[in-house]
């Protein structure tokens, strides 16, 4: 464990390597991870490290990524495959929905999965059409599937290693936008892990609710608050499926008022669940309706209309401001 | 040196060494099956077809909710195992209770799915037999990442991949031919061509040559055999899994057969095809020829098909028997296998579930 400055893309690199040091059975594959690294260079060296058995390309087709990575976990192997986009990944979402989320469930868990989907998703990167989607919401629905959003360099660290040595599949969402976030970090795996949403910054007055990307966004939108005398509390999920219920409403109850922020478009989401759920187990903490911060519910903007879509600080604060402070 | 076409194309008739009037054709490329095999083989597929006539009659009995018969296909069935070894992995689709049972499953275990007890009921790594497929040709991808992850681990493992021909149409058949073929995988495809996708007619999934045709475009030999001919199945498939195992690539099979029964029991046959067009293949059925083909040879006599008859007799005693039983399946188990640590939520949903059944008893 050394103390470094780190992107979250590099941080993602070493969870990887250390991974495969530590277990022969894992293997990465995907579209351009080999020779290339990754399009986001996620996987850079590890064919070099450790042999195109172990971090290879396969053909363009994600269904067949997804499905070999079933058997080849069926028979004994820890894949990790990469996604090479969010929207790239719905090829494969019968594979997810119909036999990675089930296959335990099938057998009664005689046939476990122990896999990893890495994605890179969301927006804030000037990505044309199908490179910018937020796609958790279809994930979080389907029963047997873990999704994790790290938003720290160190998060994605931990993570990515914890989910790796996950005993059932994990579809690991990273922040695309946040791949180049630097970082003062410790690798370490001494970290809250799978399931776990941990505070980020201490506040009073309200709470903000964010996984991914909307977590800095977050973060920025408390220090503005804060310089206009009121405290937010920054809660980060980390981890979407399962989720943190008794971390989240014990941070609402503490200040009575809630905002989540997510980048996804509203309608049928994960923010519409956090606010049902917190709604309905903290109701007579709350002294407002919980707001939301949210996408449109449309396609994902072209590059130059995309900051329209993306929650801001302005937004946020808005939506702050809209928690009927009145009444208190 | 032979052309790409003589490598990877299908032989110009589906490879037939018994016809059905049980006379010997040979084939300058297979041999005739030793004896043995062939009096096993009979005594499968009348075991085979007793399984499929006593599954049907159950589900008119209300103890099963639908089986989807292989009636008629069973030199398929019967010759998908016959040429695995024990370390092979066989991927079933729901049409394949009678080859998972010849993989040597508890036939009552296999049954848990038609039954409606789960999803699944024996366990896969027991036998090597992956879940029956409710899917059309998602398994064949899984096929080809278990027989990847035997040949990383230098195991000279083979995996017979179960479908039929309507699931050619499907995406996943494509990549899981193309990513065999690129990651060299020991995996046999073995098509049962019967004519019909519920009641769609092979005319309109294809109109390829033959679907064993369909091996070259990724680099896979096809074979095509007489899916009635447990002989030639048996010679067909056993040299495909040999090559396979010889780490020359995955292989491709076709077997021409035909879904004399309707799709399941609760299709109507008749909306779409007429009893003319069944009627020549209950003569080509798979027992019948076989029968005739050992007695003409002295291969059969009276003892074998009592013993084949008894066994036949047993299993479906064993399937009345077994599913006449009522069983309960538990609710709790309902939210018990999703993970390997059960999450807050399910445990709360469980235990709200099992408070309903206890006040809707109470």
């Amino acid at each position: 464990m050394t103390h470094q400055k780190l992107t979250m893309a590099q941080a993602l690199n070493h969870a990887l390597r250390d991974a495969m040091r530590a277990d022969d059975t894992v293997l990465m594959f995907g579209e351009d991870v080999g020779a290339l690294g990754g399009v986001f260079r996620i996987t850079d060296g590890l064919t070099a490290e450790f042999g195109e058995d172990r971090c290879f390309d396969t053909p363009l087709a994600e269904s067949g990524i997804v499905g070999m990575a079933v058997g080849l976990a069926m028979n004994g192997m820890r894949p990790v495959v990469e996604m090479q986009f969010d929207a790239f990944g719905y090829p494969a979402f019968e594979q997810v929905v119909s036999h990675v989320a089930k296959m335990r469930n099938r057998t009664r868990g005689k046939v476990t999965l122990p896999m990893v989907i890495r994605m890179p998703y969301a927006g804030g990167i000037g990505g044309v059409e199908h490179h910018c989607d937020s796609s958790e919401s279809y994930y979080a629905h389907t029963p047997g599937l873990t999704v994790v959003a790290p938003a720290t360099v160190a998060d994605a660290y931990t993570l990515l290693r914890k989910a790796i040595e996950f005993p059932d599949p994990v579809i690991f969402m990273e922040p695309k936008k946040l791949y180049w976030a630097k970082e003062e970090v410790d690798l370490t795996t001494e970290q809250p892990g799978i399931g776990k949403a941990v505070v980020r910054r201490e506040g009073r007055d309200a709470t903000l609710i964010a996984y991914g990307p909307s977590v800095p966004i977050a973060l920025e939108a408390a220090d503005a608050a804060a310089a206009e005398g009121r405290q937010l509390q920054v809660v980060d999920l980390r981890s979407i499926v399962p989720f943190d219920d008794e971390k989240v409403c014990a941070a609402v109850r503490s200040t009575g008022r809630a905002v989540v922020v997510a980048e996804a478009s509203g309608f049928a989401s994960v923010s519409s669940e956090i606010v049902a759920r917190v709604t309905e187990r903290c109701f007579h903490s709350l002294a407002a309706p919980i707001r939301r911060v949210t996408g449109f519910d449309i396609p994902y903007p072209p590059p130059k209309l995309e900051r329209h879509q993306l929650p801001g600080v302005d937004r946020i604060l808005d939506a702050v401001d809209d928690l009927q402070w009145e009444d208190s | 040196m032979t052309t790409v076409e003589e490598r990877l194309l299908p032989s110009a008739e589906p490879v037939q060494l018994i016809d059905e009037h049980g006379a010997r054709h040979d084939n300058p490329q297979y041999g005739m099956p030793a004896a043995d095999a062939l009096v096993d083989g009979y005594a499968q597929l009348v075991v085979g077809r007793r399984i499929n006539d006593q599954a049907g009659a159950l589900v008119r009995q209300g103890r099963l909710a639908v089986y989807p018969s292989s009636h008629g296909q069973e030199a398929c069935q019967v010759a998908a195992t016959m040429v695995l070894r024990e370390q092979d992995w066989l991927f079933p689709t729901y049409r394949d209770t009678v080859s998972i049972i010849s993989r040597g499953v508890d036939p009552i275990e296999t049954l848990t799915l038609l039954r409606g007890d789960w999803h699944s009921g024996y366990d896969p790594h027991e036998r090597n037999v992956a879940p029956q497929s409710t899917p059309l040709a998602t398994q064949l991808v899984h096929a080809v990442g278990v027989a990847h992850a035997a040949r990383l681990k230098g195991e000279d493992t083979v995996v017979m991949a179960l479908c039929g021909d309507g699931a050619t149409s499907e995406g996943d058949f494509h990549e899981a031919l193309n990513f065999a073929a690129v990651f060299k995988a020991p995996v046999v495809f073995f098509i049962q061509n019967n004519e019909y996708a519920i009641s769609v007619p092979l005319a309109r999934q294809t109109v390829a040559p033959s679907l064993a045709h369909k091996g070259i475009g990724y680099g896979v030999p096809g074979e095509r055999a007489d899916g009635n001919d447990l002989a030639g199945l048996l010679a067909v498939l056993g040299q495909a899994v040999d090559k396979a195992r010889a780490g020359e690539g995955p292989q491709l099979v076709e077997a021409h057969t035909y879904r004399v029964q309707a799709h399941t029991n609760a299709d109507d046959a008749s909306r779409y095809r007429d009893d003319e067009e069944v009627t020549p293949w209950l003569e080509r059925d798979p027992i019948k020829r076989l029968d005739a083909y050992l007695t003409e040879q002295g291969l059969l006599e009276e003892a074998h098909r009592a013993e084949a008859t008894a066994a036949a007799d047993k299993i479906a005693a064993d399937l009345r028997d077994g599913l006449m039983q009522d069983v309960s399946p538990d609710p709790a188990e309902l939210f018990q296998h999703l993970y390997a640590v059960q999450t807050p939520q399910l445990k709360e949903q469980a235990a709200f579930l099992q408070d309903e059944i206890a006040r809707e008893e109470a």
